[in-house]
C-alpha cells in the first residue's frame, strides 16, 4: 500500500514538473481594473485581451507557442496590484505583465517589474511610466503633453488666448492641469483661472458663473468623470457661450449622450478609433481600427473603447515582438525597442532604446461632436 | 461683483442646497423611527434613478417615475426583511456596519446591471439648454421642480407624522421601542415601513435630481455624504430643518467659489459640520434633551 502512495506521489510529480517545463505555453499577465472605479478602463482591456488570445491560439498561437492569458482583477486598487504582479512573477511566472489601467497602479508595480526583469506593458497614460525609462517598462496610450499641446495649437488656429481650466481632483485631473500650465507659455495662452473641482460634482454651475465672470474666450475640462458632462450643460444654462475643449477622456460615447445637445461643438483630442468609419481610405490606421471595432463590437456586444485599444496595442506589440524574436524574455524586450511602423489602435508605434512610448503627436487627431456622434475637426 | 452675478451664485446656491436637501429627508425619516443612519440611503437615490431611466425607454416618463418609485421602495422593504428584521435587538453600530455593508452589495449590483455608462432623465419641462431668465439671472426649470417637490415631500410628511395614526405609531417606536410594543404597535413593522418609505423618498430624490446630476452606479455616496452633512447640520431627524440648512449649505459653497478657489468648496462644508458636532450637537434647530433620549 506504502509503495502505491509514493509511485502516486512520483507520479503527481512528474506530471507537475512536466507541465512547467514545457516550452510551448508563454503566459501572459494581466493586471487590470475589472471592476470598481475605473472599470471602464480595465473592463474593455480585459475582454480585448481574451479576444486576441484565443484568436491567436486558434491560429495555433505565436510561433509555435500556445498562449495563457491570466488575468487578475485589482479594483482600482494599487495594493492589489502590487500583490498580483508579484504573484504573477514570482508563482506564475509569467512571460510578460499587461497593464496595470491606471497610472497610480502602473507606478506602484513599475520598480517590481524592474527588479524582476518582466516586461510590463501599461495601459495608463502618464508620462512618468516612461519618464525617468525603465528597461522593461513600456505603455500604450498617448502623452498627456501632446493633448494639451494639441488643444493649443487648435485654439490658436481658432484666434483664441485667455482661456479657463477647469478640472477634477483626480490623479488624470491634477496631470492634465500641470501640463496646460507648464505649456501655456510657450504657446502664447493665457491662463485666466484654474479651478479644481470635486470629482464627485453634482452640479458646476457656481464654477462656470466664475468663468464667465472671468471673460475667458474658451475653456478646456479636464477629467474622466460625469462632470465632463455637467460642465458642459452648466455652462450653456447660463448663456457661457464660448468654444468648450475637453481632454482624451471625452472619448467616451456615453457622455455625449449625458450632455445631450450641450454637448454639441466640443473640441477635444482622441486616438483615430472614435471615427474609424469616417477616416481616409488611405489612412494607415483605418484597416486595423476597423477590424478591431468590427470584432470587439460582434463578439461583445458592446461599443468598442479607446480604453480597450490600449489592451489591443500592448498585445500586439508584444506578439510582433515574440514572432521576432521567440519565446525569450531579454530577446523580446530588445525586440520591443527595435519596433517600428507598428500600426495599432493608438497610432503608429516607434519604440526606441529611448521612447517606450513610440507615439507622437500625431497619435491624437482633433475631434468634435456634430449630431450626437464623434466626427474629424475640420 | 454685479448683482446679476451675484444673483447667478445665489441659485447655484440654492441648486445644491435643494439637491443636497432632499437626499437629507430620507436620513431623517429612518433615523425617526430605528435610532440609526442608513448609510444605504445614497444608493436608493441611484437605484430610483438608475430604474426610471430604464423604464423610461419603454414607458412615459411620469408613469416611469412612479414605477421606479414603487420598485426601490420594494426592494426597500425586501432589505430591511431580509437583513434588519431577523436581528435580536441588534445595537446601533450593528446597524449603521450592516447599512454600510448593503450599500456596498447595491452598488456593485448596480455595477453588473447597467454598467459603469452615465444616465440621466430628460428634464421635465424644456431641455437641458432651456432656462429662464430673470434680469439676466438664468434659472434651470428642473431646479424649480427640485425645489417645489422638495417641499411638497416635507409638508405631506410632517403631516402623515403627526397626525396620522401610521406616522405616530412610527414616531413612537423611534421614541421608545419596548413602551410602543407595550401599546401593542409592532414595532418590525414600523421599521419595515420606515425602510420603505425612506427608499421611496431616495427614488423620488433620485429621479427629480438625476437631469442635473446625472447618475452612475456609484453616485449614490457622494450624495449621501453631502446629504448626511445637511441632516446633521439642520438636526437629525427634522424634514423641515434639513431643507433650511440645505439651502444654508449650498449657498455658502456657492459663495465660496466665487471668493476662493472651488478645491476649497468641501472645505467650507466639512468645517461647518465638525463646528455643529461641536458646539451645537443637536444641529442648528435641533432639541438638545431629545438629542440626549436617543442611543446615537
Amino acid at each position: 500500500m506504502k509503495a502505491v502512495k509514493v509511485i502516486l506521489v512520483l507520479f503527481l510529480l512528474s506530471i507537475l514538473v512536466i507541465g512547467q517545463s514545457y516550452a510551448g505555453t508563454i503566459k501572459i499577465g494581466a493586471v487590470l481594473a475589472v471592476t470598481g472605479p475605473a472599470s471602464f478602463l480595465g473592463a474593455p482591456e480585459a475582454k480585448t485581451l481574451e479576444m486576441l488570445v484565443a484568436e491567436a491560439n486558434s491560429k495555433g498561437g505565436i510561433k509555435g507557442n500556445k498562449l495563457e492569458l491570466i488575468v487578475k482583477d485589482t479594483g482600482g486598487n494599487p495594493e492589489k496590484a502590487i500583490s498580483f504582479a508579484k504573484q504573477l512573477i514570482e508563482e506564475d511566472k509569467v512571460f510578460a505583465i499587461v497593464g496595470p489601467s491606471t497610472s497610480g497602479e502602473t507606478m506602484k508595480i513599475k520598480n517590481i517589474a524592474e527588479e524582476a526583469k518582466t516586461i510590463l506593458l501599461s495601459c495608463a497614460a502618464a508620462e512618468v511610466i516612461v519618464n525617468p525609462m525603465a528597461k522593461y517598462v513600456f505603455k500604450t496610450p498617448q502623452n498627456d503633453s501632446f493633448a494639451v499641446i494639441k488643444i493649443f495649437e487648435q485654439m490658436k488656429k481658432m484666434g483664441i488666448s485667455k482661456v479657463g481650466v477647469v478640472s477634477s481632483n483626480t490623479g488624470f485631473g491634477k496631470a492634465g492641469k500641470e501640463q496646460i500650465e507648464k505649456l501655456a507659455k510657450d504657446h502664447g495662452i493665457t491662463i485666466l483661472l484654474s479651478e479644481v473641482y470635486d470629482k464627485a460634482a453634482s452640479d458646476l454651475t457656481a464654477e462656470v458663473t466664475k468663468l464667465k465672470a472671468n471673460n475667458v474666450q474658451a475653456v478646456i475640462n479636464w477629467s474622466i468623470e460625469p462632470a465632463q458632462a455637467i460642465v458642459l450643460k452648466n455652462a450653456k444654462q447660463i448663456g457661457l457661450n464660448v468654444p468648450m475643449f475637453q481632454s482624451h477622456g471625452f472619448g467616451n460615447i456615453g457622455y455625449v449622450k449625458a450632455a445631450g445637445p450641450a454637448a454639441e461643438g466640443v473640441i477635444f483630442p482622441a486616438g483615430r478609433l472614435l471615427v474609424a468609419e469616417t477616416l481616409a481610405d488611405n489612412n494607415p490606421q483605418k484597416g486595423v481600427l476597423l477590424q478591431y471595432k468590427k470584432d470587439y463590437e460582434a463578439k461583445f456586444k458592446e461599443e468598442v473603447s479607446t480604453f480597450g485599444g490600449h489592451g489591443y496595442d500592448a498585445f500586439i506589440i508584444l506578439k510582433a515582438a515574440i514572432e521576432k524574436a521567440g519565446a525569450d524574455k531579454e530577446k523580446v524586450r530588445d525586440a520591443i525597442e527595435g519596433i517600428k511602423n507598428l500600426v495599432g489602435t493608438a497610432g503608429i508605434f516607434n519604440f526606441s532604446d529611448k521612447d517606450h512610448n513610440g507615439l507622437d503627436i500625431n497619435a491624437f487627431e482633433m475631434l468634435t461632436v456634430k449630431d450626437g456622434k464623434f466626427i474629424v475637426l475640420k | 461683483m454685479n448683482t446679476q452675478l451675484f444673483f447667478q451664485y445665489f441659485v447655484a446656491g440654492v441648486t445644491y442646497g435643494a439637491i443636497y436637501a432632499i437626499v437629507a429627508i430620507g436620513f431623517n425619516i429612518i433615523y425617526n423611527t430605528t435610532g440609526i443612519i442608513n448609510f444605504a440611503q445614497g444608493e436608493f437615490v441611484m437605484l430610483g434613478a438608475m430604474t426610471a431611466v430604464t423604464l423610461n425607454n419603454f414607458i412615459p416618463l411620469p408613469v416611469a417615475i412612479i414605477l421606479a418609485v414603487i420598485i426601490t421602495i420594494i426592494i426597500g422593504a425586501l432589505i430591511e426583511i431580509l437583513f434588519i428584521r431577523w436581528l435580536v435587538s441588534p445595537s446601533v453600530l450593528r446597524m449603521i456596519i450592516i447599512t454600510i455593508g448593503l450599500s456596498i452589495v447595491i452598488r456593485e449590483v448596480a455595477l453588473h446591471i447597467w454598467g459603469d455608462g452615465i444616465y440621466a432623465l430628460p428634464y421635465f419641462t424644456g431641455t437641458a439648454l432651456k432656462t429662464l431668465s430673470v434680469g439676466g439671472v438664468f434659472i434651470s426649470p428642473q431646479i424649480l421642480w427640485v425645489l417645489g417637490i422638495c417641499s411638497i415631500t416635507v409638508i405631506i410628511l410632517n403631516l402623515y407624522f403627526k397626525y396620522t395614526l401610521m406616522g405616530r405609531k412610527m414616531r413612537a417606536c423611534a421614541s421608545n421601542r419596548s413602551a410602543a410594543r407595550l401599546c401593542g404597535i409592532n414595532a418590525k413593522n414600523m421599521v419595515t415601513l420606515s425602510f420603505m418609505l425612506s427608499a421611496g423618498i431616495g427614488a423620488i430624490a433620485g429621479c427629480i435630481v438625476s437631469p442635473i446630476t446625472y447618475v452612475q452606479y456609484d453616485s449614490g455616496t457622494p450624495l449621501a455624504i453631502k446629504g448626511f452633512t445637511v441632516a446633521i447640520f439642520g438636526g437629525l431627524g427634522n424634514s423641515m430643518a434639513a431643507v433650511v440648512a440645505g439651502l444654508i449649505l449650498g449657498i455658502l459653497e456657492s459663495f465660496s467659489i466665487w471668493l476662493m478657489p472651488t478645491a476649497f468648496k468641501d472645505v467650507i462644508s466639512i468645517s461647518i459640520l465638525l463646528f455643529i458636532l461641536f458646539v451645537k450637537p443637536s444641529g442648528i434647530f435641533g432639541n438638545k434633551e431629545a438629542l440626549n433620549l436617543k442611543e446615537f
